[in-house]
């Protein structure tokens, strides 16, 4: 849908955001901030032990608390929850499989109420031996976290349980010869990285508001990413009807991915049941968003590279190890996006890619911000880096021998096209703009370090295709009002990305309106908003940004209809502009958008047409499910491609460092709103560095979760921003997107980590290999003297 | 301040108005606000002074909300999101925060304002390193916190110019 480059009124215009206002006002209403009358209150139980099984619930004292509504234990639930591989029940039955896991709740009049009577409740627990550690839990003699695994009910063709085991999936990707890609090899080398569980910390915690109506009809409010989705979930794991679920979906504070799937809404519909349909409302406390809420997986990478003397890879085996805590949710899904990324934004002949999901008992993983990408790209660039180091190549001249470029394949098989982002141009401005000229020598960093101070650059690029079934499809209504204005109605959450605003771009572009009439109103709600798969992936502008188009077309086929016979013409002869439908010969011949929004009245009275209501729809077109033993196929609607460029300067007493700038670069296809996108990258590049210099969750070794809180969990506060950011922007027009617009909300986080790494060992002549790199860590390496610090 | 064994009566003046209310003892500034007065613009994201989300002015000062008794600020005047824009429309911060795109999901930008607003009020021509300390203590997982800096910024400049024009017109 890429249309000839022209002068757009809207489209790559700096349009404030639609909701702007709501926001600086306090006057945005948010899940959180609702109360509906007669309302309860929840508050749940959670295990203390990271695996135990529940040898008895006593609910008696905590039901004889006065105010209290509803208690209710697993037992007494029947119902399996579970995105891809249902998994999990509601509140935990036979097993508690981490620590903070559920596994009895109460409803009462108040929140002091129900939490008072959940002290009560006494629950027997026998502690079993925990797996902690994926690298052990799938090996075949470890204990079993889900000892059930092989009776489960998963999504089939697309993911491989293995029974008997700890693994929910297993995603292979082969190509080429490995052996023949090793044996040209002139050099082959191993490495090995980390990357801890970590969290969201979206401000506003989870929290769901649910009534159960008589008719089995079932009204749901709730902070959540993906209305449908929810309601789709709930249908499965209940057995009601689609149309009989109502999920609606206000200002969202924050998601990230961690709001993507199904949630409290379950645990709240239960306990309003047995209230006798009164709506319940369950909030996390932030100590509960850590600890019982799911988080981003932690991940054992390792990489195997044959290069030849001309600093071509000539083979790439793989293995990564994901610890997807005690349930798979998207899990298994990240596992299977990594592993067809899993060889980064270059050209690799031969290549192997296990990409192994492993239950153990700590909190599970979900979906965050670029679904496995950071994680994986955490090993990838810094491997690309000391592979090229140990050829005696400049990274970045590394990278540019072996960056996808049109013509090459992907290790899944889909060929780059022209038409693809252009992976070196984000490089290549990225180096330009911190100054790269290689890694500083032996002698010149010692030089700097004798100062106590010194300096490094580092260079990582990054790549993401939006992680979805092969027909995944939105749709979109455009209503008009009776003054010729229009509302979009989608139920694509937009819970900060910007993404309403750049729909109104889009249908005030198509329709040569202004931007200002072209509302979008902010909720969501599946009995009114149209179908829309999940807000995940950076699909939202590609999908919907299309479907946008459709229905502003649609709209405009009906009213040229309708003005064709008001102006007696034919709608050949009709143009449009400044809210009117004219006679293109005789523009002084026209109908304005406000005449015809509801039927256009002719002088005496009589009246043609009716309401104009547009609609468009967008199916990702030509994905297929990848071949279960080879992984070959088309997973990829688009492919975003980036590159970071860091500078840095180390304390070498201390090993405190300051991030000096951050340079990003992005080939977005087109960009839709400057100003938008800026802050969005701005963003994610910050939280990319958090994950880079703070984050982590800590287990105790018998699997207690240590820091599980704000205190103990830091996120960055605006103390630890770098002075200087910058923002590239690469457009090679995408041509299924709209304007040839690709997504970018997912990318401006991922290898910001790996840009860090790398900068580091420029500064130290070290290579770190775990994250986060905090000072104390940095500090322990510069202590320790090697060129190897893998603590 | 008329107390009994577990509840209270406070008169505080909110955004202007004045309420005397009847609270317990253990309730917090926050949820008086939120539960008793229905101003839902203050927002909770921890509960307990780590985020800075539930930021409220109290006597020209900002305050954490949420680790404040509602009894401690009988006598109080308190000044919440919901006060600031007037019939003159928004504030020039609150339009700052627009025009630099210093709201992403907006669940932090009311107590990020308030924090910042306080700031402008007791130092109208702040430094960076001023706007970043003022703001330090109210978490943002959205914006990276650069465009809010550069949204005060822009505000002090312009306040700064306007201060200028009219001393040049003296």
């Amino acid at each position: 849908m890429a249309e000839k480059q022209a002068d757009y009124r809207y489209v790559g215009k700096g349009v404030k955001r639609k909701d702007g206002v709501q926001k600086v006002t306090g006057a945005a209403s948010f899940t959180r901030d609702m109360n509906l009358p007669g309302m309860l209150h929840a508050r749940i139980v959670t295990s203390p032990h990271a695996y135990a099984r529940i040898k008895s619930v006593d609910t008696r004292e905590a039901e004889k608390v006065p105010g209290v509504r509803a208690v209710i234990s697993g037992k007494e639930l029947n119902y399996k929850v579970g995105l891809y591989v249902l998994d999990k029940d509601i509140l935990a039955k036979e097993f508690a499989r981490y620590q903070g896991e559920p596994v009895a709740a109460v409803a009462a009049d108040s929140e002091l109420t129900a939490e008072q009577a959940a002290e009560l409740i006494k629950i027997d627990y026998e502690v079993l031996e925990p797996v902690l550690d994926p690298r052990e839990g799938m090996k075949p003699g470890s204990p079993r976290v889900h000892p059930n695994l092989g009776e489960y009910g998963y999504m089939k063709g697309v993911f491989f349980p293995q029974a008997g085991s700890n693994i929910p999936h297993l995603q292979k990707v082969r190509r080429g010869d490995m052996k023949a890609g090793f044996s040209q090899a002139d050099l082959v080398v191993e490495s090995s990285f980390y990357n801890p569980q970590v969290q969201h910390v979206a401000i506003e915690t989870h929290v769901s508001i649910v009534q159960a109506l008589p008719e089995e009809r079932v009204e749901i409010i709730t902070s959540a990413q993906s209305p449908y989705t929810v309601r789709n979930l709930f249908s499965v794991c209940f057995g009601i009807p689609h149309e009989k679920i109502r999920v609606k979906v206000p200002y969202v504070g924050g998601g990230f991915g961690g709001k993507a799937g199904i949630h409290l809404e379950p645990l709240c519909y239960v306990l309003s049941k047995k209230a006798a349909g009164r709506p319940v409302k369950l909030t996390m406390t932030r100590e509960e968003e850590f600890n019982t809420i799911p988080c981003r997986q932690g991940l054992y990478s390792h990489f195997k590279t044959g290069v030849n003397k001309e600093g071509k890879i000539t083979a790439l085996e793989v293995e990564y190890v994901w610890d997807a805590g005690a349930y798979a949710d998207y899990g298994v899904n990240i596992g299977r996006a990594a592993a067809y990324a899993g060889a980064g934004p270059y050209e690799v002949p031969n290549c192997k890619v296990d990409s192994f999901v492993v239950y153990t008992n700590k909190v599970f993983g979900t979906a965050y911000r670029g679904f496995g990408h950071l994680e994986v790209l955490w090993g990838i660039e810094r491997n690309m880096d000391i592979v090229a180091r140990k050829l005696g190549l400049d990274p970045v001249e590394f990278r540019r021998r072996n960056v996808l470029m049109p013509g090459a394949e992907t290790i899944t098989g889909e060929k780059i096209t022209d038409h693809h982002g252009r992976v070196d141009k984000c490089m290549e401005a990225v180096a330009a703009e911190i100054g790269w000229q290689g890694y500083k020598t032996d002698a010149e960093r010692k030089k700097e370090i004798a100062t106590g101070k010194v300096r490094g650059k580092g260079i990582a690029l990054l790549h993401k295709a939006p992680a979805m079934p092969s027909f995944t499809s939105t749709a979109v209504v455009l209503k008009f009002n009776e003054n010729g204005s229009l509302d979009l109605m989608t139920s694509l959450v937009d819970y900060g990305q910007g993404t309403y605003t750049a729909l109104a771009q889009i249908a005030a572009e198509v329709l040569k309106m202004p931007v200002e009439k072209v509302n979008v109103p902010w909720d969501c709600d599946t009995s009114f908003t149209p179908y829309d798969w999940q807000t995940v992936a950076s699909k939202g502008l590609i999908l919907s940004g299309n479907a946008t188009i459709m229905a502003a077309r649609d709209c405009l086929r009906q009213l040229k209809s309708v003005a064709g016979q008001a102006l007696r013409c034919s709608e050949e002869d009709l143009d449009i502009g400044d809210e009117h439908v004219f006679i293109k010969h005789n523009p002084e011949a026209r109908v304005s958008y406000q005449q015809l929004a509801y039927g256009y009245v002719y002088p005496n009275g009589n009246a043609i047409g009716g309401p104009i209501i547009g609609r468009g729809h967008y199916m990702a077109q030509g994905l297929n499910n990848l071949d279960p033993e080879t992984g070959q196929g088309l997973p990829a609607l688009d492919w975003t491609y980036g590159a970071h460029g860091l500078e840095l300067e180390v304390d070498v007493e201390t090993g405190e460092f300051t991030v000096l700038k951050i340079a990003s670069s992005f080939d977005v296809g087109k960009v839709m709103n400057e100003q938008q996108l800026r802050c969005q990258v701005i963003g994610g590049v910050i939280q990319g560095l958090g994950s880079a210099v703070t984050e982590e969750f800590r287990f105790s070794k018998e699997g207690k979760f240590l820091n599980a809180g704000m205190v103990d969990y830091k996120i960055l506060t605006a103390k630890d921003i770098p002075a200087e950011m910058t923002q590239h922007m690469v457009e090679t027009p995408q041509l299924d997107g709209p304007y040839g617009a690709r997504g970018v909300a997912e990318h401006p986080m991922l290898s910001v980590p790996s840009a860090l790494g790398n900068a580091l060992y420029d500064a130290l002549g070290i290579d770190y290999f775990q994250l986060p790199l905090n000072s104390e860590r940095v500090y322990f390496g510069i202590k320790k003297g090697e060129k190897e610090f893998h603590g | 301040m008329e107390t009994t064994s577990k509840e209270t009566i406070i008169t505080v003046k909110v955004n202007n108005i004045s309420y005397t209310e009847r609270v317990p003892c253990n309730m917090t500034l926050l949820q008086f606000l939120k539960d008793k007065l229905m101003l839902t613009g203050t927002k909770e994201g921890c509960g307990i002074g780590e985020c800075g989300a539930c930021t409220v002015i109290m006597n020209g000062k900002s305050v954490l909300s949420c680790l404040m008794l509602a009894a401690e600020a009988d006598g109080a005047e308190i000044r919440t999101v919901e006060g600031e824009a007037g019939e003159q429309g928004l504030t020039a911060l609150q339009q700052a925060f627009i025009d630099h795109g210093a709201t992403q999901c907006g669940f932090c930008t009311p107590g990020m304002i308030m924090s910042a607003q306080e700031l402008l009020e007791r130092n109208p021509s702040p430094d960076r390193e001023e706007i970043v300390e003022a703001i330090a203590g109210n978490l943002c997982r959205c914006t990276g916190y650069e465009p809010i800096i550069q949204a005060v910024q822009a505000v002090a400049r312009d306040a700064r110019d306007a201060r200028n024009a009219r001393n040049r017109g003296k």
